[in-house]
């Protein structure tokens, strides 16, 4: 067999074959079917990262045609530059997943049959795969509701619970919505290379040679970006997040926020700048406002929660909207013919979405097995972990160093080059571009700032300090082995990601001359494989190794230098100010740390807290019981979901009426049918 | 006659170390003669850092390596800090490795791991301190970001040597709008950052009034010598900061062995000012509310976004 | 207010200059000149001072207010008063040390890194005082954790402090 890229991949989906063709032999032995499905998955995953990497290092196309599909409608596939570096994202996290789940699965077995789980996780695994390869308008949908539809088994996993149940519809309703969305997109886009008669111009090519006019494209856009939105959850179609990556097995939630929300940025890049081309500037402004607005939202929802899943949930809503400033201030420059600017954007776009799927997999895989040990996702029940799961609290310690963009980690990285390519903007034709600039730097800067002091608090609340719930705390143990390899794989590859860019952005070349005709790797590593100089030395410069190493040695002589002194270190209680009756409950919750900045940016939810004094009958100075309650809603749901929701109700129950159940009434209705199909047919 | 550039960092890191608590030393002295008393020695911060050094550590039962390594951290965060911020002169051989981005990344760390080491122990103090530090933290942050964005704009680059040569080099022309705003911004960013009045009581014993001192109270022996010389050398830094962002005249831009000898005692000058300025705003403010300083906060944010737009608008 | 800062700077300060200003004998004076000295050594011209409340009538604690005015002005010594006992040198405890306070005062004590010292400031802290053989208090620090010096006074005078710290470190370091 040829060892090309596609061979590869081929590979890969042969592999998930295997798997799916095992499945029912293996299945009686539950044990047995969860080391032997995930070890497949990782090995698919791992040729699928394979495939990837190897096509963007070239930077070749091939393209594969397939003759299933309808008849006249066969399916395309093609990989080049942009699937493969989406392939890698998407291969590169479910190896290190797969591996985890091999460990995490395990807590389910015995208590319900996780036969569904490991084929719908293959299916999913394949849908995302297929969904970045595909060519043409009808695989990308089949792909599209594949990976809808396996997922939405996979939050339904755990469906004795109401709360699961209704969380897997609302994604399935939203997923849907982007779907018809982009379906219409598409009908655009392919109805325009036609001209609306025939099926043959659904492929991807005819739509990349069409000429779009410009109200349109405007519309193939606006559809497209709706759609793509829906699924990557940029604000306000965000609400099924929050809802189904919670309830999911957290395995799955890292693969969802870590690479599903990916598929969806690769389509609007595929759609924007690879099917239409050519955009007036205001889109890319329009790009920008949405993603500046989620992820100024989206960290300060993350804030205000206390259930650890929900956190990192919003965080991802944040995230994208970084990964969308990025997309947008590619696109102004594009517009603007700034080639060079728009590979910078571009690359920090594309850095950050596999930056994300690297701490975001991390932070849920973490999050996962301290569910996994506690048995609690409310970070308010946790506390003093740090001892007991010494691992796992170091790994999601780097995720959230991760994520807060700290040096020496990837966060940093992908974060510096936005703010460069923000900086490096020349003064443009349009003042409403010179006055929105500054002000996306601006929030860019308060979203990273107060994503920091969200994981200060996850990580603080979560790991540190003492037990502050109710419960006893001696059987909460250490991750299993699987779980611990698939956590440090992550990490280190965070750890390298940001201690060596350039030899990133040399790989990625391929994809920024596709897709906006330039490259900045020569200059980007131009001073040196260490230092990382986007566009000159002189201009910016950053050396990730220089910088950790600095770091690394003053700390070594210090601690060397303290350390050959006298000078016992002795053990005492904690320093309660003398107060005898400290319990562990005054400790700061996940709640009370966030309190000073509810009271600051509150006017953005709707807030409602209530305190209550206990027994009632008792005079207010000597109360015996204090009851608090705080609820934090998103605005979102009672300014859009809820009025959706009465009017759909209210429509159907209006066209209830015409359901009597009587079949004289039916009879009349199909003979009024076939009366007017009589009459319209000549 | 030249020096070698690594001579010149060499010295700017002792500079930092040396010259840091004789900064804070300088406030405290001038702080008392405002207040009509007379002060400790000059050199009184050396004698209580020594001290420091020399005695026990006690910690608590429950304290994590977290605790114990964030101020070997803090400290190794300021003294790399200080390695890039030109004092002396413009021609350091580390300025290529971080710019101004990293610089307010570093503190960015320092702060992340003693609010971490604030929660360690699970008292109530270390976690009103920890909150409370990140949320004046997520206001200064970015406000600071952009006051440096607005300079590095001017001078055409993030990378500190380039934006102070550019600037000191600028002559009449760098009299802007967004320099000026930035100033503005700047100043009340670095009473923030450094929690001074009236952000917050450096001297304060009242622990429901403090912020940086509450996530420290758990803290002794040389780990409190190694964080409090690190606040003190967090001060230094941003004044070296301002300085070398909105008067840099006087800071060599060659290795010549004279001109670097003349910035030295220009940069001493330089800080006596400050020392004088900083402590006529201590003394002539009284702390705020918590829940004030989102306004003085805000204010500073929305000077520092004004002067990057006029940058935009006006150049 | 410039003005009041001007003033201030300006004119002479009113702080009692040390040794010679205070109002002691001249073997008294020679053992407060020791007391600089000392503080040299031991605690490298530093001295930290924590200081706990165990239940006085609040008497001696307006005398060690008093320490730290421009008159009397402790700071001028390298001497502070700090909120953490981690952080200090010195436990200066005044009053009788009632029930409720004895836990605290025994956990301040063990709260505070060595090399530490415990100084009992008042008649009350040193033998109970007033409230000597009471069933609510422990009749003097003494009882409850170990001692290194006494200021006797009922509440001694800021400058009987000084003396007595400036005594309690001559013989700790004899």
């Amino acid at each position: 067999m040829v060892l090309t890229p596609v061979s590869i991949i081929a590979s890969s989906f042969a592999v998930i074959l295997a798997l799916l063709v095992l499945t029912p032999i293996v299945s009686r032995n539950q044990r047995l079917l969860i080391i032997v499905g995930f070890s497949f998955t990782t090995i698919s995953s791992f040729l699928a990262t394979a495939a990837g990497v190897w096509t963007v290092a070239n930077g070749t196309i091939s393209q594969v045609v397939i003759p299933l599909g309808l008849p006249d409608l066969p399916f395309h596939l093609r990989l080049d530059v942009l699937s493969g570096f989406f392939l890698t994202v998407v291969g590169l996290l479910s190896t290190f997943v797969s591996l985890y789940s091999i460990g995490y699965v395990n807590g389910f077995l015995g208590r319900r049959s996780i036969t569904s789980l490991v084929v719908f996780y293959s299916l999913f695994l394949v849908g995302m795969q297929l969904v970045v390869l595909a060519d043409d308008a009808l695989f990308f949908l089949i792909a599209w509701e594949l990976m809808a539809a396996a997922s939405y088994f996979l939050v339904l996993f755990e469906d004795e619970r109401v709360e699961n149940r209704r969380a897997a519809f609302l994604y399935l309703v939203v997923a849907h919505v982007g779907a018809i969305a982009i379906l219409l997109s598409f009908g655009i886009m392919a109805g325009l290379a036609t001209g609306f008669s025939g099926f043959q111009s659904y492929t991807f090519d005819a739509m990349r040679e069409t000429e779009l006019p410009a109200g349109l494209a405007t519309a193939a856009f606006l559809l497209a970006f709706f759609g793509f939105s829906a699924k990557a959850g940029v604000i306000p179609l965000h609400v099924w997040l929050p809802e189904a990556h919670p309830v999911a097995p957290s395995n799955i939630s890292a693969l969802m926020s870590g690479v599903m929300l990916k598929t969806a940025i690769y389509g609007m890049v595929r759609v924007i700048f690879d099917l239409i081309g050519v955009f007036p500037w205001w889109w890319g402004a329009f790009v920008l406002v949405f993603g500046l607005v989620s992820a100024v939202l989206g960290v300060l929802y993350a804030l205000m929660q206390s259930d650890l899943k929900r956190l990192l949930a919003y965080s991802s809503v944040e995230n994208i909207g970084i990964i969308l400033i990025s997309i947008g201030l590619c696109m102004i420059f594009t517009s603007f013919d700034q080639s060079l600017l728009a590979a910078l954007a571009m690359i920090a776009a594309l850095y950050h979405s596999l930056n994300h799927a690297m701490f975001k997999g991390l932070l849920f895989m973490g999050a996962g097995a301290v569910l996994h040990a506690t048995h609690e996702r409310n970070m308010d029940e946790m506390g003093g972990l740090i001892r007991f799961m010494p691992w796992t609290s170091s790994l999601f310690l780097i995720g959230c160093l991760s994520i807060s963009a700290l040096p020496p980690f990837n966060g940093f990285v992908s974060e510096w080059i936005t703010y460069q390519a923000f900086l490096l903007s020349p003064a443009l034709s349009s003042p409403l571009l010179n006055l929105l600039i500054p002000l996306g730097a601006a929030l860019l800067a308060l979203t990273s700032a107060l994503a920091a002091a969200l994981f200060v608090k996850a990580f603080g609340v979560t790991f540190l300090g003492h037990r502050r719930g109710h419960h006893a705390h001696d059987h909460v143990h250490e991750a299993d082995w699987f779980m611990r390899i698939g956590m440090v794989l992550t990490a280190v590859t965070c750890f390298g990601l940001g201690v060596f860019p350039t030899f990133l952005i040399n790989w990625m070349d391929p994809i920024t001359e596709y897709l906006v005709g330039d490259t900045i790797s020569s200059s980007a590593a131009g001073f040196g494989w260490m230092w990382l100089t986007p566009i000159s030395h002189e201009r910016a410069s950053y050396s990730a190794p220089v910088v950790f190493l600095g770091i690394f040695a003053v700390v070594a002589i210090t601690y060397l230098l303290l350390h050959t002194r006298s000078g016992a270190i002795r053990r005492a209680p904690l320093w309660d100010c003398g107060f005898e009756k400290v319990t562990n409950r005054m400790q700061y919750t996940a709640t009370s740390f966030s309190m000073p900045l509810r009271r600051i940016f509150g006017f953005l939810f709707s807030i409602k807290e209530h305190v209550r004094l206990l027994p009632e009958t008792a005079h207010r100075a000597f109360p015996e019981q204090l009851q608090y309650h705080l609820r934090v809603r998103d605005r979102f749901w009672i300014w859009i979901y809820q009025p959706i929701a009465d009017a759909s109700f209210w429509v159907s129950r209006r066209i209830g009426r015409m359901q009597h159940g009587r079949i004289q009434i039916y009879l009349i209705y199909s003979f009024v049918t076939i009366i007017v199909l009589l009459i319209f047919s000549k | 006659m030249k020096i070698h550039p690594f001579l010149i960092e060499v010295a700017q890191v002792a500079l930092l170390l040396f010259l840091a608590p004789l900064f804070a030393g300088w406030v405290k002295m001038l702080k008392c003669w405002f207040q009509g008393r007379t002060s400790p020695s000059l050199l009184q911060p050396y004698r209580d850092l020594s001290k420091l050094f020399s005695k026990d550590v006690v910690l608590a039962e429950n304290a994590s390596w977290i605790f114990r390594f964030t101020p070997y951290l803090v400290f190794g965060v300021s003294v790399m800090a200080g390695s890039i911020i030109p004092t002396l002169s413009t021609d350091l051989p580390l300025s290529a490795t971080a710019d101004v981005i990293v610089l307010v990344a570093l503190f960015a760390i320092a702060r992340f791991f003693t609010a971490l080491a604030g929660m360690d122990i699970g008292t109530a103090f270390g976690g009103m301190g920890s909150s409370r530090e990140m949320t004046i933290a997520s206001l200064a942050e970015p406000a600071m970001l952009m006051a440096v964005f607005a300079v590095s704009l001017v001078g055409k680059s993030t990378s500190l040597s380039q934006m102070t040569a550019v600037i000191s080099q600028g002559g009449h022309a760098m009299l802007r709008p967004s320099l000026v705003f930035a100033l503005l911004s700047f100043i009340l960013i670095a009473l923030a950052e450094t929690g001074r009045v009236p952000v917050d009581n450096p001297d304060t014993h009242l622990e429901l009034t403090m912020i940086h001192e509450a996530m420290i109270l758990e803290y002794s022996g040389r780990h409190l010598a190694l964080i409090e010389w690190a606040g003190m050398m967090k001060l230094y830094l941003f004044v070296v900061l301002g300085i070398a962002s909105f008067f840099p005249w006087g800071i060599a831009l060659n290795d010549d062995l004279l001109v670097v000898f003349t910035a030295l005692a220009v940069l001493v000058l330089k800080l006596g000012f400050v020392g004088v300025g900083l402590v006529l705003i201590e003394t002539g403010l009284a702390k705020m509310r918590i829940f004030r300083i989102t306004e003085f906060l805000g204010s500073a944010f929305l000077f520092a976004t004004l002067g990057m737009m006029s940058y935009f608008m006006l150049e | 207010m410039l003005k009041e800062i001007l003033k201030n700077v300006f004119t002479k300060k009113k702080a009692i200059p040390f040794p010679e200003g205070f109002d002691v004998t001249p073997d008294q004076a020679a053992k407060i000149i020791d007391f600089q000295r000392k503080i040299d050594t031991i605690f490298h011209r530093s001295l930290r001072i924590r200081q706990v409340d165990a239940g006085s009538c609040n008497a001696c604690e307006w005398e060690c207010t008093a320490l730290m005015n421009p008159i009397y002005d402790l700071q001028r010594f390298g001497i502070d008063f700090v909120a953490s006992p981690r952080h200090a040198d010195l436990l200066l405890v005044t009053g009788p040390v009632s029930r409720q306070m004895e836990l605290a005062l025994r956990r301040t004590y063990s709260a505070m890194p060595e090399p530490k010292l415990v100084v009992a400031c008042g008649d009350c802290a040193i033998d109970g005082g007033i409230y000597q053989g009471s069933y609510a208090v422990t009749d003097g620090v003494g009882n409850v954790i170990p001692v290194d010096g006494c200021i006797p006074g009922c509440p001694p005078t800021p400058t009987a402090i000084l003396l007595g710290l400036s005594r309690i470190i001559h013989s700790c370091t004899k």
